[in-house]
């Protein structure tokens, strides 16, 4: 048997199953590691004695009719937890202890899964790279001084380090698909309204969604299993029947037809990436689907109007981090002065940018000129989609337009860390599902992502797809542990 | 369109998050680069076009208005910054 913290969550519970092995030996096993990996800074807050308490009340009476079957699971810091810490990555929720769960973590947990503790991430989820956490940057275990992606920074590297077997994120704007794109790791944002928003931090109500982020496409599809419900308590969550997803994954793929939009070969594009992109269309051939060459006319507009809807609804949803009943509070003279005090310190400059263009293009005399303008194009950019959706099956796109880059490289530079969003921006404000599998290096030996983007409801459709090129691209993420102390 | 010193200090004031001329000096630049990458837009007509206002073609439901969590006031007001048992507390607001 392989060492445990390197097995895939099929793996784990197979051999929990089994009775191979016990809960308690795999949730000590991640435990140990985590001790061994504090330079990755992937822990904000973590759990591990309560997560051995419950391996071993597990393991006394076990129910192995559960998919989670005594797994332990690290999140991001993003959903709340009835009684653990819940930060957001920001100093303004620094001492905030959730009195309730979370719909999507609830539903880890009602199928046998162990917390084992919350992961770092950008302040509200918002950035590329993890840079933004109040709780520091997180280090990607592909190299040193690598961001990991963010905003599920934390996410991605503990996968990628084998320091949870999966774990779960958000994605808002690529969230989940980029950092797993710089990890060698999977990702997949599901359909808006298919994991249920309750409980997890807000930032753009519109685009958030929660989803899994694992090793491979089929712990993705026992995982998107678990956490995809239809919830009365989020307003937006879809009730339709969802997939058995992991007992309908399947390679066979032959006949689908899959788009290729000429608007994602974007100027100053690295050939490996153009190289990667034709390498996952030969594979999509071999594996007997339809490649179609398709348009999708407004790509350009995405990201403009991206970051005119997503501020102006982040600005809304922090309206309500005030210091009067919970999180950070900076003492004022008066109730304004507490406010603007409080403000000021407890979130950091990206958040607070953010929140000012989100007042701007709100306020009286812009509104008509910015976010009606946003919401129009958003309009055409789901036409787009629409549009293509009616010759193709599928599309397949590069999830980056780059590898993960340095620490500290782009954090003077707002505009040129959004650009990393590009492929991803779109999907989120069509509302559609997406997902990133690892598929190739760059000539620095940094993993590289496609991007398989589904119809509204259809993820059995681009997990397949995943799976069957997964299958032929064989991907070996080679990570030299290069961070571990004793 | 450029965005000066006087409207940052204003969006400061709506956003009730106060800034020091330093940092507003700074955030002018960052805003005005960001809004010259978002006037991209204006080069579409979207005249005739609908604006988005649910991704989801669904409308909301209904839920019957019931109690589902009591007892919960001691658990809310231990997340309180400032502590009085029943109340939260704030800077006088009444003279």
């Amino acid at each position: 048997m392989s060492d445990i913290t390197s097995q895939s969550l099929f793996e784990l519970t197979s051999n929990i199953k089994e009775k191979k092995l016990s809960s308690e030996e795999i949730t000590k096993a991640f435990i140990n590691r985590a001790e061994k990996s504090k330079k990755l800074n992937v822990y904000v807050t973590d759990n591990f004695e309560k997560a051995i308490d419950q391996s071993k009340k597990f393991d006394s009476n076990p129910n192995l009719d559960f998919k989670l079957p005594g797994i332990p699971i690290a999140v991001k810091d993003l959903f709340c937890t009835d009684g653990v810490r819940t930060t957001a990555g920001s100093k303004i929720l620094n001492n905030f202890v959730p009195t309730y769960e979370s719909t999507v973590t609830q539903n880890l947990w009602s199928q046998g899964a162990i917390l084992l503790g919350k992961l770092n991430c950008d302040e509200f989820a918002m950035g590329s790279s993890n840079e933004t956490s109040f709780f520091g940057n997180v280090q990607n275990p592909v190299g040193e001084n690598l961001v990991p992606g963010g905003s599920s920074g934390g996410s991605s590297a503990a996968v990628a380090a084998n320091l949870t077997p999966v774990t779960i994120g958000t994605d808002t704007g690529g969230s989940i698909r980029q950092p797993a794109s710089f990890t060698g790791t999977v990702g997949l944002k599901p359909t808006y309204g298919s994991c249920s928003r309750y409980g997890i931090v807000a930032f753009a109500s519109s685009l958030d969604q929660a989803g899994p982020m694992t090793k491979n496409v089929r712990d993705c599809s026992m995982l998107l299993e678990v956490i995809s419900s239809f919830d009365q308590k989020d307003s937006t969550s879809i009730d339709y029947k969802r997939n058995h997803y992991s007992k309908e994954l399947s390679k066979d793929i032959k006949g689908k037809k899959i788009g290729i939009p000429k608007e994602y070969r974007v100027d100053n594009m690295p050939d490996e990436i153009e190289l990667l992109w034709k390498n996952g269309i030969s594979y999509a051939k071999d594996c007997g689907a339809e490649i179609i060459d398709i348009s999708l006319p407004h790509t350009n507009y995405a990201l403009p109007t991206y970051y005119i809807v997503a501020p102006a609804e982040a600005s809304s949803n922090l309206a309500r981090y005030d210091g009067v009943k919970y999180g950070f509070r900076s003492p004022g003279q008066n109730l304004i002065e507490m406010y603007e005090k409080t403000r000021s310190e407890g979130f950091g400059d990206e958040v607070k940018r953010r929140i000012m263009i989100g007042t701007y293009v709100l306020s009286s005399g812009y509104y008509d000129a910015y976010y009606l303008k946003a919401q129009k194009v958003r309009q055409l950019i789901k036409k787009d989609f629409d549009d293509a959706f009616s010759k193709v099956d599928a599309i397949l796109t590069p999830s980056t337009p780059s590898s993960a880059f340095k620490i500290g490289e782009k954090t003077n530079d707002p505009v040129s860390m959004y650009l990393n969003d590009i492929f991803t921006v779109p999907i989120n404000l069509a509302g559609l599902p997406g997902i990133s599998i690892p598929a190739g290096k760059d000539k620095n030996n940094y993993p590289l992502g496609l991007q398989v983007i589904g119809k509204p409801f259809d993820e059995q459709n681009i997990l397949n797809i995943s799976y069957a090129l997964e299958d032929k691209i064989n991907f070996k993420n080679d990570i030299s542990d290069w961070w571990l102390s004793e | 369109m450029s965005i000066d010193l006087k409207t940052v200090k204003h969006i400061s004031k709506l956003a009730r998050i106060s800034i020091d001329d330093e940092k507003a000096n700074k955030l002018k630049g960052d805003l005005n680069n960001i809004f010259q990458f978002i006037e991209k837009l204006n080069e579409l007509n979207t005249d005739n076009v609908q604006a988005l206002t649910s991704i989801a073609e669904t409308t909301l439901r209904f839920r019957k208005d019931e109690i589902k969590s009591e007892n919960i006031r001691e658990k809310i007001l231990k997340n309180s910054p400032e502590e009085n048992k029943d109340f939260f507390v704030v800077p006088k607001v009444v003279e």
